[in-house]
């Protein structure tokens, strides 16, 4: 029976951690990035904007409706093919733009339906004291949506730091990347990919916890 | 002078109100009564741009507008010069009672958060709520973030006040302190146009109280004339109605 060797998992550690920073990295270049674009998807799709909104929905469905793999393919194999100037577009920018784009449709749908939840009496109220749109906007709805969004936009960022592990299909070596060429060369498989899940896990866990102290500090002002 | 001429609103076909005219000086104090479903409301909205009318001309101060052709600065424009007050209060939940009252000052009128707050202290010193600048809307009960949805009006600055039926989703028990703040903008002789159910009040405090039904204005005049001497027979019937329960002294 295979024993667990603790020794060689010890010294993968520091190995894998290396690692983790391109990890982090990518997931939250491509986080901020999806959150920027999701907004506007969400606004587009509230304010119902001409021709924008059906551009949203064709969006939204299909960055929906395929799978995160075939897209990241798609852009780093498929379309330098037909536009030449991606030919120099590397693994790990195509992953981030994938991931962009994938989880945008994705939270777009969720700050959607944050804001559509906003009272809209409040939305009458700021309107009557004479803010403008913009005005509405930003200072009443998206921070009262933020909240409700919080804990989906939270989940899709742990999504998204796991996502990042579909890189190394793209030939860039990340904690999954790394933990691959690493199990190859020792043919210890069980211990290096249980590290490189134990790595993982662990970093959500850290951000499940910021999670609960955002969502505490989001309701300060909803506490009776 | 707030003037509304001709004033129109229909929802697709359906017409809620045609062609209203009413004209209130400054410093006068007008309680709509009549019916539920008569359009009281709507036309109260219409005042603010919350709902756009389809025809007609409204003049607040110095701007008149034709509402078939209001500019968006126009409208902004308007809305600035009027203050409305819900029946479901609308606080932003997201700010204090003081950001609350303090928001429109900081964001439309351009103050500075220093000057919005100097400001805003005093709004809540005026409404009774000094102590609870900190606290937000869930936090305070009906009657008292009615009194900051009122405050938040005073903030305006506006040339009219619009209160639509500013008590009737409160617990009897808030309806007192909300109407005795009313009570006190009356004798600072704050414009105001109340739509309400609260007999008492109109008889109290109206200069003048308009009764409203089925869409038009059937009748209006000072309170002691209407109340003791409607001359239209619905006005005759509604007061009828509603006086029975609750007797106006």
């Amino acid at each position: 029976m295979h024993v667990l060797d603790l020794d060689y998992m010890l010294g993968l550690l520091p190995i894998l951690l290396g690692y983790l920073p391109l990890t982090l990295e990518m997931a939250g270049a491509g986080m901020l990035a999806a959150l920027v674009l999701a907004c506007l998807l969400a606004v587009v799709r509230v304010q119902r904007t001409p021709g924008l909104n059906a551009l949203a929905m064709l969006f939204i469905s299909f960055f929906r409706g395929t799978p995160l793999l075939v897209q990241l393919f798609l852009f780093y194999y498929g379309l330098p093919q037909i536009l030449t100037f991606l030919v120099a577009i590397n693994g790990i920018t195509a992953t981030i733009l994938g991931l962009t784009l994938h989880f945008s449709a994705y939270m777009a749908e969720s700050i959607r339906a944050a804001i559509v939840g906003v009272d809209r009496s409040q939305t009458e109220a700021a309107l009557s004291i004479g803010m403008t749109q913009g005005q509405l906007m930003q200072r009443i709805v998206l921070p009262q949506a933020t909240r409700v969004a919080t804990p989906t936009l939270m989940n899709y960022f742990i999504d998204m730091i796991k996502a990042t592990s579909l890189a190394f299909t793209l030939g860039v070596t990340e904690l999954m990347g790394a933990t691959q060429k690493e199990a190859a060369g020792s043919f210890l498989y069980f211990e290096a990919f249980l590290l490189a899940a134990i790595i993982y896990w662990i970093v959500v866990e850290i951000l499940s916890w910021l999670q609960r102290r955002l969502e505490k500090r989001l309701n300060r002002a909803y506490q009776r | 002078m707030i003037a509304l001429h001709g004033i129109t609103k229909r929802f697709g076909t359906h017409s809620v109100f045609e062609d209203i005219d009413l004209t209130l000086e400054q410093g006068e104090i007008i309680v709509i009564i009549g019916p539920s479903g008569t359009g009281k409301s709507t036309l109260l909205r219409c005042i603010n741009y919350l709902e756009t009318p389809d025809a007609g001309r409204l003049t607040v101060g110095d701007l008149s507008l034709d509402v078939t052709r209001a500019s968006r600065q126009e409208i902004l424009a308007l809305r600035r010069r009027t203050a409305f007050v819900f029946q479901s209060y609308a606080l932003f939940a997201n700010k204090t009672a003081l950001d609350n009252i303090c928001e429109g000052m900081i964001v439309v009128d351009g103050l500075s958060k220093a000057e919005a707050h100097a400001r805003g202290r005093e709004i809540l010193e005026r409404i009774g709520l000094a102590d609870k600048a900190n606290a937000y809307p869930a936090s305070l009960s009906g009657g008292q973030q009615q009194r900051v949805g009122i405050g938040r009006a005073m903030a305006a600055k506006a040339e009219v006040i619009l209160f639509d039926e500013p008590t009737s989703a409160l617990d009897p028990e808030w309806v007192d302190e909300v109407l005795s703040l009313m009570k006190q903008l009356a004798l600072e002789r704050q414009t105001m146009i109340v739509v309400s159910h609260e007999m008492q009040f109109a008889r109290e405090v109206a200069d003048r109280v308009v009764f409203m039904d089925e869409g038009r204005i059937i009748e209006q005049g000072p309170p002691d004339e209407l109340f003791t001497n409607p001359r239209d027979k619905r006005t005759q019937r509604f007061l009828r109605k509603v006086l029975a329960n609750n007797p106006v002294v």
